[in-house]
């Protein structure tokens, strides 16, 4: 086939880029070069619009021992071990085959991991879904959900949290972020990085099909009307054979024979291959006729650009071979010597004994476009003032219920049902708090993870939302008793090439560095996922923040659930009664405007420690942060799960009780305080100068506020458990 | 007591079951699907997880595996055999238990806590156990259990029902039961009640920060009676 700008163009190039690429070649490229560039130059794997904005990221800190531009970052948790991870997005394929496209995002983030030398330790989620009441959503629910479960249990790789949603802005466009945290010692990590000229370089793990070809350019382009011609693009996934060549790789790290290291995801042979000549600033050669191929009369166009799953490439020591092949051939996986590191800076592929394709590999890597895309700030909205004949006809109890039951509150047993979240024993907080943790096996250390997201407060304004999400990801961990050490992050947006969108990303952006620096939070890996659009209707701006934090005696771990009669309730930080953009207004009052909460730093932080001191010393017995639907929603998950009753006072100077209970500003904690260590408390709020509330006292079977609150823990169960199974029954 | 726990590629409780052994005494050592032998024993463990990825069926290909003959033999000479979730799937494989392990009712995965009712104490899994009801848990996709009229009468006659699905009070029925297995049925004993296959997890359940601690009941009880 010759090669022509339309040939370019239907491989996702633009006209210019095509120009470009003949311009530094000085010909024309033949096919198989031309995918090559196709698949290197995409959004995906170029992060050629948000390059510029990611930069300017906080990636630093004390414990970090590996930033953003490997597989995976690391952190340092003491005693030589090291917590590899990351959070990446499976979007566009999860919406054409739901399964598949969520199995393998768990499959490909997990792979992340463990070549760095990790085992992984646990996995996360953070999946998002259209309108209830839209055709697709429940389908595509029980499918994701399916997917994840099927690939992460059959590893046995616990699913300790994660995060569900549903807004009509999905509705064309889904999201699925995995994320997967694996510990390593510190001293074995593996990188990405080729080194020394003539090292054989190894193909490990399945064979190579046709599937999942072009699947990188396909989640780098909008939907249309055809996304069902798209399925074949959808990688299949085979967890099966991801175990076994976990527990080979992980066998051949336990020794030095390994140079570098790097998984086949997206863009498969091609992205591999030249990513790791490219750090080792080294040419590669690939007989392509060696690599182990699953269908026959694969031509070299597609064994550089599928996408099967579970596949490695390795360069390693020489001599090694043997050794290696062993390994391999115990844990029945293919092993092939396809290749060798050259000191040309070229990719240079052989097939049938003729050379096939030759690109230096800086055009490939460095000299890949940047956009500085044009955007577009979004001003704050303005405040709204509600009018209190609107509260009158709205009684707290069934305001209450109304929001325990919305469907981005309501219980999600339904879905981490179907997850193993118990498998390596290991697990101490399961799913449904405010983030999983797992123990450091073998030690007294834990390791806690949330992940989070605020659609609702970065589409109303970007900056606030972004800066908010590291805030309640910061708020998860510490109420598991763990202290923040670093996030990941994957940024969900719609089409950058609009400048809504792209304004929508880099105010987005600006947030996260913003708090993430204050808060000594840094962003260690992510990736971003724009094009999040179906016939031009993108989705909110979706940011999703993984969230890692360290307690360093597990027999610290707070959870949520009331513990004792009699205990005292607090709300430490202050109240305002922000109802702009909260469940409240959304769901009693139809209201859909207004700025999101005000974000304050250093309130953020100062509440943040003086929670951390108080579970350090052991004064507090429960803790929950208060985020969507306010401290009485918070208060009434401390009671179901705790199948404890609160009795809240009668709170003095309360202007509008509506905005109190329901408000959603930002820095709140409710902590459960046994009266012995009241004195203590008090010392340490003063110390810090934080404000609190007393909000009452754990009591009895039912949550009571004078005459306006009195409902059973089984009312509130009622409405707080079954929506979502409901739903998925009908 | 010794104990081997075999493992098997796509095994994924093997590490923690040999955590759990160890942690009540046991010396425990782990032993791969493609050795001939199994070093000398008093309890052979096949774990939970997904033997050769449970293609085909769970567990019929690990019942057709190198070490399976051993096992065989072992269970054939009066050894313990346990087998745990795809361990009990492989037993039935083999034919050393009787019945099938179907697809979940609801057709769903399912991780949760359950509790289980000790039907027979005249084996040394659970002779003199204190409790009568046990909280353990489950995590698995195909563990409702079946078999025909025959086999039931006949597991049912000579007491090979080892454990059912229960409330917390011991109260067997359809809403205890989370799988729709038949008879409510979480584990069965052979007929010399010397293997054992059920689909709970005891090594799930060995400390008070996990999901409960009754799963210690159990191992130590084995423990106890071979003493």
């Amino acid at each position: 086939m010759e090669v022509t700008e339309a040939v370019a163009i239907d491989h996702g190039l633009k006209k210019e880029e095509f120009s470009k690429i003949c311009e530094l070649l000085k010909r024309t490229p033949n096919l198989t070069e031309l995918a090559i560039f196709s698949a290197m130059w995409n959004e995906h794997c170029s992060y050629k619009s948000s390059r510029k904005h990611l930069k300017k990221m906080h990636t630093k800190g004390k414990q970090v021992i590996q930033g953003p531009g490997e597989n995976a970052g690391i952190i340092d948790i003491g005693d030589d071990d090291a917590i590899v991870f990351k959070i990446e997005s499976h979007n566009h394929p999860s919406f054409i085959e739901p399964y598949q496209g969520a199995a393998t995002g768990v499959g490909g983030i997990m792979r992340d991991v463990f070549t760095m030398g990790a085992r992984p330790i646990a996995n996360l989620n953070s999946i998002h879904f259209g309108s209830p009441q839209h055709k697709k959503t429940r389908n595509l629910l029980r499918g994701v959900v399916k997917g994840i479960g099927g690939y992460g249990n059959c590893i046995g790789v616990p699913t300790i949290a994660g995060q569900t949603t549903f807004d009509e802005s999905y509705n064309g466009n889904i999201l699925v972020n995995a994320m997967t945290l694996g510990l390593v010692n510190k001293n074995k990590i593996f990188y990405s990085k080729a080194a020394g000229l003539d090292k054989p370089v190894i193909y490990v793990g399945s064979k190579t099909g046709r599937d999942g070809i072009h699947g990188a350019s396909m989640a780098s382009a909008t939907f249309d009307d055809k996304i069902e011609e798209k399925k074949p693009t959808v990688q299949v996934g085979d967890p099966f054979t991801e175990k076994l060549l976990l527990e080979a790789c992980l066998e051949l790290m336990a020794d030095k024979s390994i140079i570098a290291i790097q998984d086949m995801g997206a863009a498969g042979l091609t992205s591999s291959s030249i990513e790791m000549a490219s750090k080792g600033n080294l040419g590669i050669e690939l007989n392509l006729s060696e690599v182990p191929c699953r269908e026959e009369k694969m031509t070299p166009y597609e064994i550089m650009l599928s996408e099967s799953q579970e596949r490695m490439l390795i360069v390693l020591e020489k001599g090694k071979e043997d050794h290696a092949k062993k390994i391999f051939d115990k844990w029945n996986l293919d092993f092939a010597v396809i290749g060798k590191t050259t000191n040309s800076k070229k990719i240079e592929l052989i097939f049938d004994n003729k050379k096939v394709a030759e690109i230096p590999i800086d055009l490939l890597a460095e000299n890949a476009p940047i956009y500085d895309r044009p955007w577009k700030k979004t001003k704050l909205p303005q405040k709204l003032k509600f009018d209190k004949d609107e509260f009158k006809s709205l009684k707290l109890s069934d305001c209450l219920k109304k929001i325990l039951s919305n469907s981005n509150i309501s219980d999600k047993k339904w879905i981490w049902d179907q997850y193993d979240h118990t498998v390596m024993g290991d697990t101490i907080q399961k799913p449904g708090g405010d983030a999983g943790v797992v123990r450091v096996h073998g030690t007294t250390k834990a390791v806690a993870a949330s992940v989070d997201s605020s659609a609702l407060y970065c589409f109303s304004h970007p900056l606030t939302g972004g800066k908010q999400i590291v805030c309640e990801s910061y708020r998860n961990l510490i109420s598991v008793g763990a202290k923040p050490i670093a996030i990941t992050n994957c940024l969900n947006f719609g089409n950058p090439e609009k400048e809504k969108n792209m304004g929508e990303f880099v105010e987005c952006v600006e947030g996260i560095t913003e708090a993430s620096k204050y808060l000594d939070f840094p962003v260690v890996s992510g990736n971003v996922s724009f094009y999040n659009e179906t016939k031009d209707k993108g989705i909110k701006p979706t940011p999703t923040i993984g969230g890692v934090g360290l307690i360093s005696d597990y027999q610290q771990m707070l959870t949520m659930d009331f513990k004792t009669e009699g205990n005292l309730v607090y709300v430490i930080g202050k109240t305002d009664g922000h109802l702009d953009q909260s469940i409240f207004a959304r769901e009693l009052l139809n209201e859909k405007k207004g700025p999101p909460p005000t974000v304050n730093l250093f309130n953020e932080k100062n509440i943040g420690d003086t929670v951390l001191d108080l579970s350090r010393k052991n004064l507090i017995v429960s803790c929950h942060d208060v985020s969507l639907g306010g401290i009485l929603t918070a208060v009434s998950k401390m009671c179901i799960k705790g199948k404890k009753g609160i009795k809240i006072n009668s709170l003095k100077g309360l202007t509008n009780k509506y905005e109190y209970f329901f408000g959603e500003d930002q820095a709140r904690y409710i902590v459960e305080i046994p009266e012995a260590g009241l004195k203590k408390v008090k010392e340490i709020l003063n110390k810090y100068s934080v404000h609190f509330d007393e909000l009452g006292t754990v009591n009895g079977q039912s949550i009571a506020y004078k005459d306006d609150i009195n409902l059973s823990i089984e009312e509130l169960v009622d409405a707080h458990k079954y929506w979502l199974k409901k739903y998925m029954d009908n | 007591m010794r104990s081997s726990v075999i493992i098997f590629p796509g095994s994924n409780c093997d590490r923690d079951m040999d955590v759990a052994l160890k942690k009540f005494g046991f010396k425990n050592q782990m032993v791969w699907h493609n050795d001939q032998s199994i070093p000398k024993s008093d309890l052979i463990v096949l774990p939970g997880g997904f033997s050769y990825g449970d293609y085909l069926r769970c567990g019929s290909i690990a019942s057709k595996s190198k070490i399976i003959k051993s096992v065989i033999d072992f269970a054939n000479s009066g050894g313990l055999v346990l087998g745990i979730c795809n361990g009990f799937q492989i037993l039935t494989e083999t034919g050393l238990l009787n019945g099938i392990l179907q697809q979940n009712k609801f057709l769903n995965f399912i991780c949760s806590n359950v509790f289980v009712k000790v039907k027979d104490k005249q084996n040394k899994y659970f002779k003199d156990l204190k409790k009568d009801v046990l909280e353990l848990h489950i995590a698995h996709n195909e563990g409702n259990y079946f078999c025909s009229n025959d086999e039931l009468k006949s597991l049912e006659d000579n007491n090979q029902i080892a454990v059912t699905y229960c409330g917390e009070d011991g109260t067997e029925n359809e809403t205890t039961n989370p799988n729709g297995a038949i008879k409510n049925i979480a584990g069965i004993f052979n007929s010399d009640k010397n293997v054992l296959g059920m689909m709970p997890h005891p090594e799930r359940m060995i400390d008070k920060y996990l999901s409960g601690e009754d799963g210690s009941l159990f191992f130590k009880n084995i423990l106890d009676n071979f003493k």
